[in-house]
């Protein structure tokens, strides 16, 4: 019997490794080797395996995320990809929105298309909004474009034209002559890749899928020869963006689908421990050196979106990057964490990010060449880290050079001493943090009230009690720092397959049998990708469609039950979706406009985890409370010198290898089993 | 401790009613009908309070809304005052000297009450496809011929739709289902923020936004007065040429920095046409002061106090300032122009920054026919280059001073039983230089079934093209023909017989800079990638 699970996390610095095998768990991290990721990749599995004495042949899994793919279109490192499209519109990927991403900046640029305007070759044919064809494809046309594809070698090709989501016979019959025609090299459909309306974006999906292929796919043939070298029977699997896994074939031919997966390991990890919890109504807050990143989890399962924007010429000004649309997990990221920088504008408002010191140079506590106040100098200057014990004892933090950062360029500015410059700023990334969460609970339909934060990464634990009072939620759970990580998340994450497809219909006029013949081959698609992975059983599914008042332009999710195709039924669906969201329903016609199909396997449970270090006792403290502004009395405690079920009233910080819990006056810290611990305002 | 607590107080309200209009304008997007408001953002949004003063704005792509919503809050309240209205209601006008410049602009003005008192108001504008009278196009004499007025009414009374006002709107305008629809987004948008601001009011403990607004307003006002003084002090000129409608027209201003304020007088611009290109005041102030906004202090919210210390004035009876009953439905064909113009009297303040001319009006396609059995109306929007920067090529095919998006070809195809045969970039029309002009586009447009149809034409740079700068050639003129090369003129309503169709070529933006400094490289790049014209 195969039992045992790898999970592995490929990021920019460091790869994170983690094996569970019954109720064991091992992490470890490697170095990342850019030239040739696999290595690191092997060389820890094998680590693991032997550390473990695992035999190579138990391994029934390897579930892998990387940010290869993103980092290719980041770095424009992805292949020569020709792009084929309708005759006429060679410049879509170009021409974009027509419009700036800001407004008010003169200065301001538009990110470069994946495809330079000497690649793109048009085709005559025609295919009109219905789908009827206009006008037949050429297929002279097509040789000649194919020739000079040959000419110019080009890595892979892409192809997209003009409703090709209506009907997709020309980009078909232009894909099977290309592939004649060019052997060896991969073709991406825009109709098989993102059958969608809105021709930008579909192209620019297309492409993108195009332009990290070759790299990909090698990638993956290396990674999976290698594991089987290494004597590993059990698949290799892909995160993707949508938070689901899928086989080593269904990916090489859709990597666009691997963009941002990383993200998604942690939604997954989050999703998983809420639960373990019985959480279900959640909310993750997972905050960084440079980035907060927030995602909602109703019934333990992250919200789903169905587009996203990668490699962003300002990553925090949404139109700045390049549309995908693509079935994700719904994550809202800004430029929040504990190395953003503090200053003062020139109406006198204190801003914090979204710009970060990093790592190098660091905040100015750090003392290795930063000199700019950050968020972390801030906790700091108020008494909410223990410098002699941030991350790990690895080195000492200093509180004078914070308290001078902050004096100098927030303090003097505005006329206030250090210590209130550190409350300015607590507080204005505190609201810029709450903001977002209000905001994305806007465009996400959901509610703040009545949720639980699940508070991951160094810096959320500073914060997490401040924001459930500012945000009027439950409480905030920091689950235990052995349990934390996106290769963890991986391990929790559910085989599954997602697709949508634009199937246009007004309820007026509803035919009930070709949207149930649509949704049939949606369903059986999605089968069929999914049953590639492997996995036993029937698996779970789950439809919405995309839906909307006739005429509107925004689209509304409504789920859908088994019985709900018909036209009285979706109307009730729908309207009850938008009365929810504005408080009214308006008459006249309503249109479907696309079915989405979720198919998954279960995820498999997760291991208990426990942590173990030698207890320190409890100390006094004293710490600045953010409410008063005042110095109090407080206590510092180690969290693992909490037995489960002890009670911490605050205020207190709790203090770990990884991370500090503020607990402020007016807040209780229960300690879990599993070693998490959960704040709330104290009865 | 409390004292140094209040400034920063004020900071996270202030912070949060910026998210409350942009809330508003996200809600107006989502849950509008047109394609203009949902696909290409042309709307505005904002919150006023009792006094009528604009406190927040949400940045939108349509800055011709700039100050006009602003503008329009102060008649609103005069008509209307706070204490006759109640709980639910909402009013309605699309008055072009009381707003946004023609009657295609429908605004809906709603207060909000906390414990039974109106504590602020929420406005919102967005530009109708159609509102009755001849079509989007500067053909009218006079306004009355423009279509539907709107004085200020009550669109909604506590809660219940005005039946007769629906009524009255749905007979006069060609698309009734996506006026009424966008009517009803207005009024869900601004109940939605209402709602919000009641919330966030209760959440801080206040009464209502007086204080707040002060405060917010001479912030503001201090922060704008601080970046002027930072300028030297001087007066500098501009002028500019324009295609015009019966005549080319000519465009004066004069710019002013004196200490921390900035007077913008268009003294001696052209007197009105007798067609529809003619700007009222609040129109003018808007695009005018949008220009100096962007390029002295874009960082600085819009509000009424970072818009006070700019003047603009505009000789009474002049094209940029006329009165009623002048047409004025395709005012922005002038009005885009405007920031251009004024830029172009900082270009020696500020020599790094300002841009060379570009094609600034946005070539707005709006269409009237019926194929296939369905009667149609159509605007969609098409950007040509803009003006190289003195680091920077100009941007191809994008819209500057407008924000708006352009609608996808699929969804333009989906509304209209059109067909857009081309629309692809124009090699060859950005003006040569150091920096290079952005490219102009190539549109062509017909019926899906070559049905006769009339094309509702308001383009500019025809005659006159974007200059360029420092020596910077001009961008290429734009053009326009029928598919079997039957002329057209730039402006007007003209029918296009059956069989045939339009081809658009938009002006390409000036360059910047001497052509001979330009670098070999960029020079090889444009030929490789066919962004010059190759023989």
């Amino acid at each position: 019997m195969r039992a045992a699970r790898i999970g592995v996390d490929i990021g920019g610095t460091f790869t994170d490794f983690v094996l569970e095998h019954g109720s064991a768990q091992i992490c470890l991290k490697l170095l990342t080797t850019p030239e040739a990721p696999e290595r690191a990749v092997i060389a820890g599995v094998a680590r693991l395996l032997a550390e473990t004495g695992t035999a190579a042949a138990d391994v029934a899994m390897v579930v892998h995320g990387t940010t290869l793919a993103t980092n290719a279109v980041i770095e424009r490192r992805g292949a020569k990809v020709g792009f084929v499209t309708t005759e006429g519109f060679r410049d879509t990927l170009e021409m974009a929105y027509e419009h700036r991403y800001d407004q008010y900046d003169l200065l301001v640029d538009k990110p470069r298309p994946l495809v330079p305007r000497r690649l793109r070759v048009t085709v005559r044919e025609r295919i009109a909004a219905d789908g009827r064809v206009l006008t037949p494809l050429d297929h002279a046309g097509l040789a000649d474009v194919a020739a000079v594809l040959r000419e110019e070698a080009v890595e892979a090709v892409a192809v997209g034209f003009l409703h090709a989501y209506a009907n997709p016979a020309h980009e078909r019959a232009a894909g099977a002559f290309l592939r004649v025609a060019l052997p060896g090299v991969p073709i991406t459909l825009s109709s098989d890749i993102s059958p969608e309306i809105r021709e930008y974006e579909r192209f620019t999906t297309a492409v993108a899928n195009a332009y990290v292929q070759p790299l990909m796919a090698t990638y993956l043939a290396r990674l999976d020869d290698a594991l089987r070298k290494l004597g590993i029977a059990g698949p290799l699997l892909l995160m993707q963006s949508n938070g689901g896994l899928c086989d080593v074939a269904t990916t090489r031919a859709a990597p666009v689908r691997l963009m941002e997966s990383g993200p998604a390991g942690g939604a997954i990890f989050a999703a998983a421990f809420a639960a373990e919890l019985g959480l279900d109504c959640a909310m993750l807050l997972d905050i960084g050196g440079t980035t907060a990143k927030l995602c909602f989890l109703d019934d333990f399962r992250p919200g789903a979106a169905r587009s996203l924007e990668v490699a962003r010429l300002d990553r925090f000004k949404p139109g700045s990057g390049l549309p995908l649309r693509l079935p994700v997990i719904e994550l809202c990221e800004i430029g929040a964490g504990g190395g953003s920088l503090a200053a003062v504008d020139r109406l006198g408002r204190i801003t914090v990010g979204p710009r970060s010191a990093g790592s190098v140079p660091g905040p100015a506590c750090y003392a290795l060449g930063g000199t700019s106040p950050t968020v972390t100098d801030a906790n700091l200057a108020l008494g909410r880290l223990d410098a002699a014990r941030f991350a790990d004892g690895a080195f000492a933090l200093q509180p004078g050079a914070a308290a001078v950062a902050l004096q100098r360029d927030v303090g003097a500015p505005l006329g206030i001493d250090a210590t209130e410059a550190a409350i300015g700023v607590i507080e204005v990334v505190n609201e810029n943090m709450a903001r977002a969460a209000r905001e994305h609970a806007i465009d996400a339909g959901r509610s703040l009230a009545g949720r639980t934060m699940i508070a991951i990464g160094g810096a959320a634990a500073l914060h997490a009690a401040d924001l459930v009072a500012r945000l009027g939620m439950v409480a905030a759970i920091v689950p235990s720092a052995a349990s934390v990580g996106s290769a963890v998340g991986f391990l929790r994450a559910p085989i599954a397959f997602e697709k949508t497809w634009s199937h246009h219909q007004l309820l007026s006029r509803f035919d009930a049998v070709r949207a149930g013949d649509t949704l049939l081959r949606l369903i059986a698609d999605a089968t069929a990708s999914l049953a590639v992975a492997g996995e036993a059983g029937a698996p779970v599914q789950r439809v919405t469609a995309q839906m909307r008042y006739r005429g509107q332009g925004g689209e509304f999710t409504v789920p859908l039950g088994p019985d709900h195709l018909d036209a009285v039924s979706l109307r009730a669906a729908f309207e009850a979706v938008y009365q929810a969201l504005f408080r009214r329903v308006l008459e006249g016609d309503v249109e479907l406009l696309g079915f989405t199909v979720r198919l998954e396997h279960p995820s498999p449970p997760g291991v208990a985890t426990s942590i173990s270090a030698a207890p320190r006792p409890a100390a006094p403290w004293r710490f600045v409370d953010q409410r008063s502004g005042m110095a109090v009395e407080a206590m510092r405690l180690d969290r693992a010198a909490l037995p489960a079920g002890d009670v911490v009233a605050g205020p207190a910080i709790i203090v770990d290898a990884g991370t500090t819990i503020v607990v402020p006056a007016g807040f209780t810290a229960a300690a879990l089993p599993g070693g998490h611990i959960r704040l709330e305002a104290a009865p | 401790m409390t004292t140094q607590l209040g400034p920063l107080r004020r900071q996270i309200i202030w912070s949060r009613l910026i998210a409350v209009v942009e809330e508003q304008a996200r809600t107006l997007m989502r849950t509008a009908f047109s394609p203009t408001v949902r696909e290409a953002g042309d709307l505005s949004a904002g919150v006023f309070d009792l006094r009528g003063r604009m406190v927040a704005q949400a940045v939108t792509g349509t800055p011709g809304h700039v100050n006009s919503l602003a503008a329009a809050a102060r008649h609103f309240l005069a008509a209307r005052p706070p204490e006759t209205l109640a709980p639910g209601d909402h009013l309605i006008t699309n008055d072009p000297w009381m707003a946004s410049g023609h009657l295609h602009d429908i605004t809906v003005f709603s207060p909000v009450f906390r414990d039974g008192q109106p504590v602020a108001f929420f406005g919102c504008t967005c530009h109708q496809v159609d509102i009755g009278g001849l079509g989007m196009g500067p053909d009218a004499r006079s306004v009355f011929e423009e279509g539907l007025y709107l004085p200020i009414l009550p669109i909604m009374r506590a809660g219940v739709l005005n039946a007769d006002v629906i009524a009255i709107i749905r007979g006069n305008v060609r698309v009734p289902d996506a006026v009424i629809g966008d009517i009803m987004a207005y009024i869900t948008a601004n109940e939605a923020s209402g709602r919000r601001l009641v919330a966030l009011l209760d959440e801080f403990g206040l009464a209502d936004i007086e204080a707040l607004a002060d405060d917010i307003i001479t912030t503001s006002e201090r922060g704008m007065r601080a970046a002027i003084a930072a300028l030297p002090d001087g007066i500098w000129r501009n002028r500019m040429r324009l295609d015009g409608y019966e005549r080319e027209v000519e465009l004066a201003v004069a710019l002013t920095i004196a200490g921390d304020a900035v007077t913008i007088d268009f003294a001696g611009s052209a007197p009105p046409s007798r067609y529809g290109i003619n700007l009222v005041m609040n129109y003018t102030e808007a695009y005018a002061s949008y220009g100096v906004r962007a390029a002295i202090a874009p960082e600085i919210p819009n509000n009424a106090g970072s818009l006070a210390p700019i003047t603009v004035k505009a000789p009474p009876g002049s094209i940029l300032n006329v009165a009623r009953p002048a047409p004025v439905c395709a005012r922005h064909i002038i009005g885009q122009f405007l920031p251009e113009l004024v830029l172009g009297c900082l270009a020696e303040v500020m020599p790094e920054l300002i841009p060379a001319e570009g094609a600034a009006c946005n070539w707005g396609i709006q269409l009237r026919g019926n194929a296939e059995g369905r009667a149609f109306e159509i605007l969609f929007f098409n950007a040509g280059g803009s003006g190289a920067r003195p680091s920077r090529d100009g941007l191809s095919a994008t819209a500057f001073p407008s924000g708006i998006r352009s609608i996808p070809v699929e969804i333009c195809e989906t509304v209209a039983p059109i067909v857009i045969h081309r629309k692809e970039l124009r090699p060859g029309s950005g003006g040569d230089g150091r920096q290079r002009g952005g490219l102009g586009q190539t549109v062509e447009v017909s019926t899906i079934d070559g049905s006769a149809f009339q094309l509702f034409a308001v383009f500019d740079r025809v005659a006159n093209p974007a200059r360029g700068r420092a020596g910077g050639e001009d961008g290429a003129a734009g053009h326009l023909a029928t598919l079997k090369g039957g002329k057209l003129r730039p402006k007007g309503l003209q029918d296009i017989a059956a069989g045939d169709g339009v081809r658009l070529d938009l002006p390409g933006g000036g360059g910047f800079g001497p052509p001979a400094a330009r670098d070999g490289a960029a020079r090889a790049e444009d030929a490789a990638q066919g962004y010059d014209i190759t023989p």
